[in-house]
């Protein structure tokens, strides 16, 4: 199979690699450059916990072609801490005890994140629809929706945007 | 076309761990030489908090800070032997398999402060911050860091524990017919109002409200989450998941997330929970553990809650829109059974 090169940004840093006719971005992600943060769940875009951001917009990374991202920015949750600062999302989530297999937990902190950064102060039916497309077994979501709404009103969260 | 609310109520009796030849979890625990502890198990953690519980556990009874203590549940080819996570068995089983270890592990610890000290280990706390002293004379006092590393570089001695603990085997008496599978049970109280839609079959939940009595609750929070997800997996099963909605055959059953259905963010409902404890004679410092009874009490109560509302009598899980709107044509039409 042919092999094609790819460059594009993950977390701020420049990635190149070889990828396949028809290989997927979450493939790209956990085997071509290591980063295990997005979760290949049902591999068919029904569960979400694959979940990055593509130029700020949350996408399904098990639908996505790696080749449309030559050149983009892909923020995934290895991206999300500043060293030993957790952001804001991921604070707001063990305080709240929003994980508990924590399988869904990257896709859900990545559809937060895109939430939050296009709107600040969301209403909780805003949370819902945000993560509409992620599926948790665990936590029945109310762990989840209040962690957003509390990151949403956390100071840092503009800071660290 | 109407909605209509019903209101069911379910009560649970639910027996902590199983009886299918003996019931045991074992533990070890161990010290490395700068005074920090290892609780090796075998039970995996699967988000409920095992991890969190049984750390708590061995905490308490070695008398030493909870950041000292590490719970390896890694392996079971080489962790100690465990029947597992599930039956809702973690907390007990393990827990006291932990304490027993971490009691064992305790007295040795001791012994070797006291050699270093040169009183009788009788006379010797932990005041649970690190350090071992001199029962009435704080100022004769050795942490316990110091006191696993001599056990190990001049003592010549293992701080460490073993410890297993088994609910044997109830055979049935042949004569009277009678048995003791288990030693402990757990109790849980639920209502859950319901909006039936007679058009489409529809069943939505406004509301839960439930109490629970499961020992002594040794981490709050984490008994909280449980019972908060929990009951949404028994709302699912109540209400949505099936492997064979689809007719004639198997073969037309879900093969993804799309026709195999779980609630969503947006089909939730508030839950109100009341958490009462009453600490279990044999459970670790009193605790049962929450476990599957978190998803118990909602099936039975969201059926009786369908009935309430149409007079449907629904005896298959899941309660699909189809079984309702079913029962409601051979009712001749919804028959609301008045307020609860």
């Amino acid at each position: 199979m042919a092999r094609k090169p790819l460059q594009f940004h993950l977390n701020g840093s420049e990635k190149a690699v070889f990828v396949e006719d028809g290989q997927n971005l979450l493939d790209v992600l956990r085997r071509g450059v290591g980063d295990l943060t997005p979760k290949y769940g049902c591999g068919q875009g029904a569960c979400g916990t694959c979940t990055v951001l593509i130029d700020g917009e949350p996408h399904l990374s098990c639908l996505t072609l790696a080749e449309t991202v030559e050149g983009r920015q892909i923020t995934t949750t290895a991206g999300l801490a500043q060293g030993a600062d957790l952001h804001p999302l991921q604070k707001a989530f063990m305080d709240n005890f929003a994980a508990q297999c924590g399988y869904c937990t990257p896709g859900m902190l990545l559809a937060a994140k895109a939430l939050l950064d296009r709107n600040p102060n969301p209403s909780r039916e805003d949370v819902v629809e945000a993560i509409s497309g992620n599926i948790c077994r665990c936590t029945g979501y109310e762990p989840i929706i209040d962690a957003i709404l509390e990151a949403a009103k956390s100071r840092g969260f503009r800071q660290f945007g | 076309m109407a909605l209509h609310r019903g209101r069911g109520f379910a009560a649970i009796n639910y027996p902590i761990g199983m009886n299918l030849g003996g019931d045991p979890s074992q533990a070890l625990v161990h010290s490395n030489p700068g005074g920090k502890f290892m609780v090796a198990l075998s039970s995996i953690d699967l988000g409920q908090g095992m991890k969190s519980v049984t750390r708590q556990i061995a905490a308490e009874t070695l008398g030493v800070p909870v950041e000292d203590v590490y719970v390896d549940t890694a392996d079971s080819d080489t962790g100690p032997h465990c029947m597992g996570s599930f039956a809702s068995r973690g907390t007990h089983r393990v827990g006291n398999a932990v304490i027993e270890a971490a009691k064992e592990a305790r007295s040795v610890m001791l012994e070797a402060a006291a050699e270093e000290l040169e009183v009788d280990p009788a006379d010797l706390v932990t005041d649970g911050k690190g350090n071992i002293h001199v029962k009435g004379a704080p100022s004769r006092s050795i942490s316990t860091a110091e006191a696993c590393g001599a056990a190990q570089f001049k003592q010549g001695r293992t701080v460490s524990g073993r410890g297993i603990f088994l609910i044997p085997l109830s055979e049935v008496d042949p004569e009277t017919g009678e048995q003791t599978p288990v030693s402990c049970f757990a109790h849980a109280a639920m209502i859950v109002d319901v909006e039936v839609d007679d058009e489409t079959g529809e069943v939505s939940v406004l509301e839960m409200n439930s109490a629970y009595e499961l020992g002594r609750a040794l981490n709050p929070r984490l008994v909280e989450q449980q019972l908060v997800g929990g009951a949404w997996m028994g709302m699912s099963h109540a209400a949505w998941e099936t492997t064979e909605p689809y007719y004639p055959d198997r073969d037309h059953g879900p093969i993804d997330f799309n026709g195999y259905l779980m609630p969503g963010p947006g089909d939730i409902a508030k839950h109100n929970i009341a958490i009462l404890e009453r600490p279990a004679p044999d459970g670790p410092y009193g605790g049962k553990g929450p476990g599957e009874m978190c998803a118990n009490p909602v099936l039975p109560a969201v059926v009786n809650a369908v009935f309430n509302a149409v007079g449907v009598r629904i005896d298959e899980l899941p309660v699909t829109p189809e079984k309702v709107l079913r029962g409601i044509r051979a009712n001749g039409g919804a028959q609301p059974q008045g307020r609860r």
